[in-house]
């Protein structure tokens, strides 16, 4: 009886219409090879952050923090494997956050020209 | 749900193919599992995008303040342990990935590995906070609390490993604002993992009990997308707070 219901379930409620975002399973071996790309950026970051790089240290820093924070969305938050209407949210809010920063940090810069 | 209520709802909304068995977790005015999966999916983004401009807030604040008062933002950030930070940021890194395997876990529908990898993640989360609370009280000790027992003594007459780090008085009154804004990001992300703790203790003890594991992704996932949002957050304060001015 269960397992009737189970297939009578698979049959009616797995999605038929192509509208549908088909579910992708991450595999454990994608987890660990980012879990482990993660933790060498951070030692990387840590690393080199006892370098006397003078400005550079601070772009190698966010460097380094933007490409583990790309790899984390991509993977562990699925938005490589998501919908069409979830990857458009992500980037949507992304896009807004830069616009909201550079329209910031540009009013900053010019309001004092060359005092920053 | 009896018929009466049933043919109530099919008259209503016209949907006879709603009159089938059908998880009880699916909620009527979803098609299918996956759609409303989808759709939960695209709230807790829209929510996080939310906390986006929460944070980006604080960190746009850094970043002005930090070109404002350079010296005192240098010394300041010399004062932290950088070895707690590079500790924290490999707990919490450690801990999304033990929460990427629960999900994993929930989706291929397996009980006690869904609850093994999340009460992994509510030990890292825990062992983050532990090192945390070190490291605030290491700078209570050491008079660096704005509004509370600030003293800007350390930075006017230098430390052991930062000799130089001899800034007159105002200057060093203005690690204050260093202090108030590490205060600020590293409460407010703090606060986001003692809630991210607490949720995962209730999505773990429902776990437990057969939860999560029949097909309803969802929450596991959702709580999976909120916990690597924390993350993200540290994967930022940590080289902006530690890292940066090192050689500065």
């Amino acid at each position: 009886m269960a397992q009737a219901n189970e297939h009578q379930h698979h049959k009616k409620f797995e999605p038929s219409e192509p509208t549908h975002h088909e579910e992708h399973i991450v595999s454990p071996t994608v987890y660990l090879l980012i879990g482990t790309a993660l933790l060498v950026l951070t030692a990387t970051t840590t690393a080199v952050s006892y370098l006397d790089l003078g400005n550079f240290n601070a772009v190698v820093a966010l460097a380094i923090a933007c490409t583990k924070m790309t790899l984390v969305v991509l993977f562990f938050m699925h938005v490589k494997y998501s919908s069409k209407l979830t990857k458009l949210t992500v980037a949507a809010g992304f896009f807004t956050f830069i616009v909201l920063i550079m329209m910031t940090m540009t009013d900053y810069i010019s309001r004092a020209w060359g005092r920053w | 749900m009896d018929s009466h209520t049933v043919a109530a709802q099919t008259a209503e909304t016209g949907h006879i193919e709603h009159t089938h068995d059908h998880p009880p977790f699916l909620r009527h005015h979803f098609e299918s599992v996956a759609q409303q999966r989808e759709s939960a999916t695209f709230g807790m983004w829209l929510f996080l995008l939310t906390e986006i401009m929460f944070f980006g807030g604080l960190f746009c604040a850094y970043l002005i303040y930090r070109n404002w008062y350079y010296p005192a933002f240098v010394a300041g950030s010399h004062s932290l342990h950088i070895w707690a930070g590079t500790t924290n940021t490999t707990v919490l890194i450690i801990s999304s990935f033990t929460m990427a395997m629960g999900v994993h876990a929930a989706e291929t529908r397996m009980r006690k590995s869904l609850v093994t990898w999340c009460i992994l993640t509510i030990v890292l989360g825990c062992a983050f906070l532990g090192i945390k609370a070190y490291e605030w009280h290491d700078e209570w000790v050491e008079h660096h609390v704005p509004g509370l027992n600030f003293s800007p003594a350390t930075f006017m007459h230098g430390t052991e490993s930062y000799p130089d780090d001899k800034l007159p008085l105002d200057m060093a009154e203005k690690t204050q604002v260093y202090f108030s804004l590490y205060f600020a990001m590293t409460g407010m992300h703090a606060l986001h993992m003692i809630i991210g703790v607490s949720l995962l203790t209730l999505l773990t003890i429902r776990a437990s009990k057969g939860k999560y594991t029949e097909g309803h992704v969802a929450p596991v996932e959702n709580f999976g997308l909120y916990w690597h949002f924390v993350d993200i957050v540290w994967i930022f304060l940590f080289p902006l707070l530690y890292l940066i001015s090192r050689h500065q």
